[in-house]
C-alpha cells in the first residue's frame, strides 16, 4: 500500500522535527490529528491555533521573525485564498521565508462544492514575488521535494493532491516522449491524463512538478527553432502559467493553447473527482480532443462542448 | 548618527522635521508618550542590540501616522534625525506606513491592520520554542484597530495559551465607530490576559502598567488618550 501525499507530508514533517530544531508547524486544526505525537514530543513547535487562518499565517509570520522555518497547512482555500493578505504581508513583505501546504487542491473533494476548491490557489500566488511552487503529481515526487523545502529557505508552496499520476518523475522539466507535430508541457497530475490522450499522436510530452520558478529555458530548448505548437494542461485555472510560456517562446512563432480549470463559470456540481475533470475538459478524452483541434488533424471538435449550455460559440457571421 | 541621546522635550522638534510645523505638540500624536515610555524605561533594546536574538521587540501594529514612532526611534539614536526631513520620499527610509527591511529598530513592516498582534504572538512562541525566555515581545494596537477581526483570533489563543512574555497597549482614542461597551480591555481580560486602563499621557502610570507582567499571562495596557477629533 503507497502512501498518499498527505500521509508522506505528516510522516516526513514528523521526523523531521526530531532532527530539525529550526522547523515549526502551525495548523488551523486541519491534520492536527495527524500529528498529535509529533506535538507531543516537539509542544512548543507544533501548533494548532484551532480554526483560525489568519492568526495561522501571522504566527507563522512570528516564528520566522525568530528564526525559525514555520511550515502552514490547511486545505487549499484556507491557506491561500481566506488569509491570502497575510501570506502577503506576514510573510512576503516582512521578508521572512516559510513553507505552505496545501492539501484538497482544485477538485480532490468534490462533494463537498466550491467553498472546499480552490484553482486560483497558484494564480493569486503568482501575484507575490519569491514563492518556489511545487506540484507533485506521485506522493513519491512529494517525498523527494519536501527535505529541500523544510531544510532550505525562502517561500515554498506544496500543492498536495489525491490526483496521481501512475509513475513518479524525476524533479525538474522532464521529456516525457518524443514528438514533432506539436509540444504538450503536462503539470503534476495532468501527466496521466495527458499521456493517454497523447496515445496515438506525434506530439513530444514534457512534464513539470515544480512551476514557480518556471524553466523558460528548459521548454524553450524542447520546441523546435521555426515555429511551434505548445499546448499546457495545469491542473489548476486554465492559463496560470500562459504568461510564462509567452515570455520563454517569445522569440519563437508560436500557438499555444491553455487547458486547465474552466474560468468562465462556476462550476455548481458535486461527484467526483473523475467527473469534475471532464466537466473541465482535462480528462483523457477532453484533452484529446483539444488536441486534435489545435493541431488539426482528425475531427476538429470544440473544446468544453461537452459541458452543456452557455459555452457553445455563437454560429454564423465572422 | 546624533551623538547625544535625545530627550523627551526634544520630541516635538523632531516632530517638526516631518510636518513642516514650527510647533508640533505631543498630544496631536496619540501614540508618542506611550511610545516614549516605553523606549524610554521600559524595552530592553538600543541601537546596539538591535539585532540581538535576546532584545526585547516592539511591534509597532498601528502603522498609520508612525511620525511618533519615527521620531521617538531618532531620539534613540536607531535613526539619523537628518533622515526625518525626507520621509516619504521616493529613496526615503521612511514611509507613512513602516517597512522593517528598510528602517532600523523597525520590527514588522505595517500598515493593514490587524497584523500586528498575530505575528507578535508567532515572535512569542518562536523566542519560547528557541529557549529564550528573557525578552518581552509588545505590540502596539489602536482601539479601531480592534475591529479587525485577526485580533481577536490572536487575543483568543494568547490568553489560552498563557503567553506571559506577550503585551499589547491599546492606544484608546475611541475612535472605533461601534466601539467597545465596558471596555476595551474586557476583550482581552475574558480570554485570560492580565489588564490595566491608564491614563495614555501620564509617563509614571505608563511604565507601572507597562512593567506589571506575570511569567504565565498576557498583558494588556489601555491607554486612554483624548478622542479623536470627528473627521
Amino acid at each position: 500500500m503507497t502512501r498518499t501525499m498527505r500521509e508522506v507530508f505528516t510522516d516526513t514533517v514528523s521526523t523531521a522535527l526530531d532532527t530539525d530544531p529550526r522547523l515549526a508547524v502551525v495548523l488551523a486544526e486541519i491534520s492536527a490529528d495527524r500529528l498529535t505525537a509529533a506535538a507531543a514530543r516537539h509542544p512548543d513547535r507544533v501548533l494548532n491555533v484551532g480554526i483560525r487562518e489568519q492568526l495561522m499565517v501571522g504566527v507563522a509570520g512570528g516564528l520566522a521573525l525568530t528564526g525559525l522555518r514555520p511550515v502552514l497547512h490547511s486545505i487549499a482555500p484556507f491557506l491561500v485564498e481566506r488569509p491570502f493578505e497575510q501570506l502577503k504581508l506576514d510573510l512576503n513583505h516582512q521578508g521572512v521565508g516559510a513553507v505552505a501546504v496545501s492539501t484538497g487542491a482544485a477538485y480532490d473533494y468534490p462533494a463537498a462544492g466550491r467553498t472546499h476548491m480552490s484553482p486560483g490557489d497558484v494564480a493569486l500566488l503568482d501575484t507575490l514575488p519569491g514563492w518556489r511552487v511545487h506540484v507533485p503529481g506521485h506522493p513519491r515526487e512529494l517525498a523527494e521535494l519536501l527535505p529541500g523545502a523544510l531544510h532550505g529557505d525562502g517561500l515554498v508552496y506544496l500543492r498536495m493532491t489525491e490526483r496521481e499520476n501512475p509513475h513518479p518523475m524525476p524533479p525538474g522539466l522532464q521529456l516525457v516522449r518524443p514528438g514533432s507535430r506539436g509540444v504538450v508541457l503536462a503539470v503534476g497530475p495532468m501527466l496521466g491524463p495527458v499521456l493517454a490522450a497523447a496515445e496515438g499522436l506525434d506530439v513530444a510530452v514534457l512534464y513539470a512538478s515544480t512551476v514557480r520558478p518556471f524553466d523558460a529555458a528548459g521548454l524553450r530548448a524542447a520546441v523546435p527553432a521555426g515555429a511551434a505548437d505548445v499546448v499546457l494542461v495545469e491542473p489548476y485555472l486554465a492559463g496560470t502559467s500562459a504568461h510564462l510560456v509567452s515570455e520563454a517562446l517569445r522569440d519563437v512563432p508560436h500557438r499555444l493553447l491553455s487547458l486547465g480549470v474552466r474560468r468562465d463559470v462556476e462550476l455548481r456540481a458535486y461527484g467526483t473527482a473523475e467527473e469534475h475533470e471532464a466537466a473541465h475538459g482535462l480528462d483523457p478524452a477532453g484533452i484529446g480532443a483539444s488536441l486534435r483541434a489545435f493541431l488539426g488533424s482528425g475531427p476538429v471538435t470544440a473544446v468544453n462542448t461537452s459541458t452543456g449550455a452557455g459555452t457553445s460559440a455563437p454560429t454564423g457571421g465572422a | 548618527m546624533t551623538t547625544t541621546e535625545l530627550g523627551y522635550r526634544d520630541l516635538p522638534g523632531l516632530l517638526s522635521r516631518m510636518t513642516g510645523d514650527e510647533k508640533h505638540s505631543a498630544a496631536a500624536t496619540s501614540t508618542l508618550d506611550v511610545l516614549w515610555v516605553l523606549y524610554d524605561s521600559v524595552l530592553a533594546v538600543e541601537p546596539r542590540t538591535a539585532d540581538h536574538p535576546d532584545r526585547d521587540r516592539f511591534l509597532l501594529s498601528k502603522g498609520h501616522g508612525p511620525m511618533a514612532y519615527y521620531a521617538v526611534l531618532a531620539a534613540k539614536g536607531f535613526l539619523d534625525p537628518a533622515e526625518l526631513p525626507r520621509w516619504t520620499a521616493f529613496d526615503s527610509p521612511l514611509g507613512q506606513h513602516p517597512d522593517r527591511t528598510l528602517v532600523p529598530g523597525v520590527e514588522i513592516g505595517s500598515g493593514s491592520l490587524g497584523h500586528g498582534l498575530p505575528l507578535a504572538l508567532g515572535t512569542a512562541f518562536g523566542l519560547r520554542a528557541r529557549g529564550r525566555r528573557r525578552p518581552r515581545v509588545v505590540v502596539l494596537v489602536g482601539d479601531a484597530e480592534l475591529d479587525e477581526g485577526s485580533n481577536h483570533e490572536a487575543i483568543a489563543v494568547a490568553g489560552r495559551r498563557g503567553l506571559g512574555s506577550l503585551t499589547a497597549v491599546v492606544v484608546d482614542n475611541a475612535s472605533s465607530s461601534h466601539g467597545w461597551p465596558g471596555g476595551v480591555e474586557q476583550r482581552f481580560v475574558r480570554e485570560g490576559w492580565r489588564g490595566h486602563v491608564v491614563d495614555g499621557r501620564d509617563h509614571d502610570s505608563l511604565h507601572r502598567a507597562l512593567t506589571d507582567t506575570r511569567t504565565d499571562q498576557p498583558l494588556v495596557v489601555v491607554a486612554r488618550v483624548e478622542p479623536k477629533e470627528p473627521r
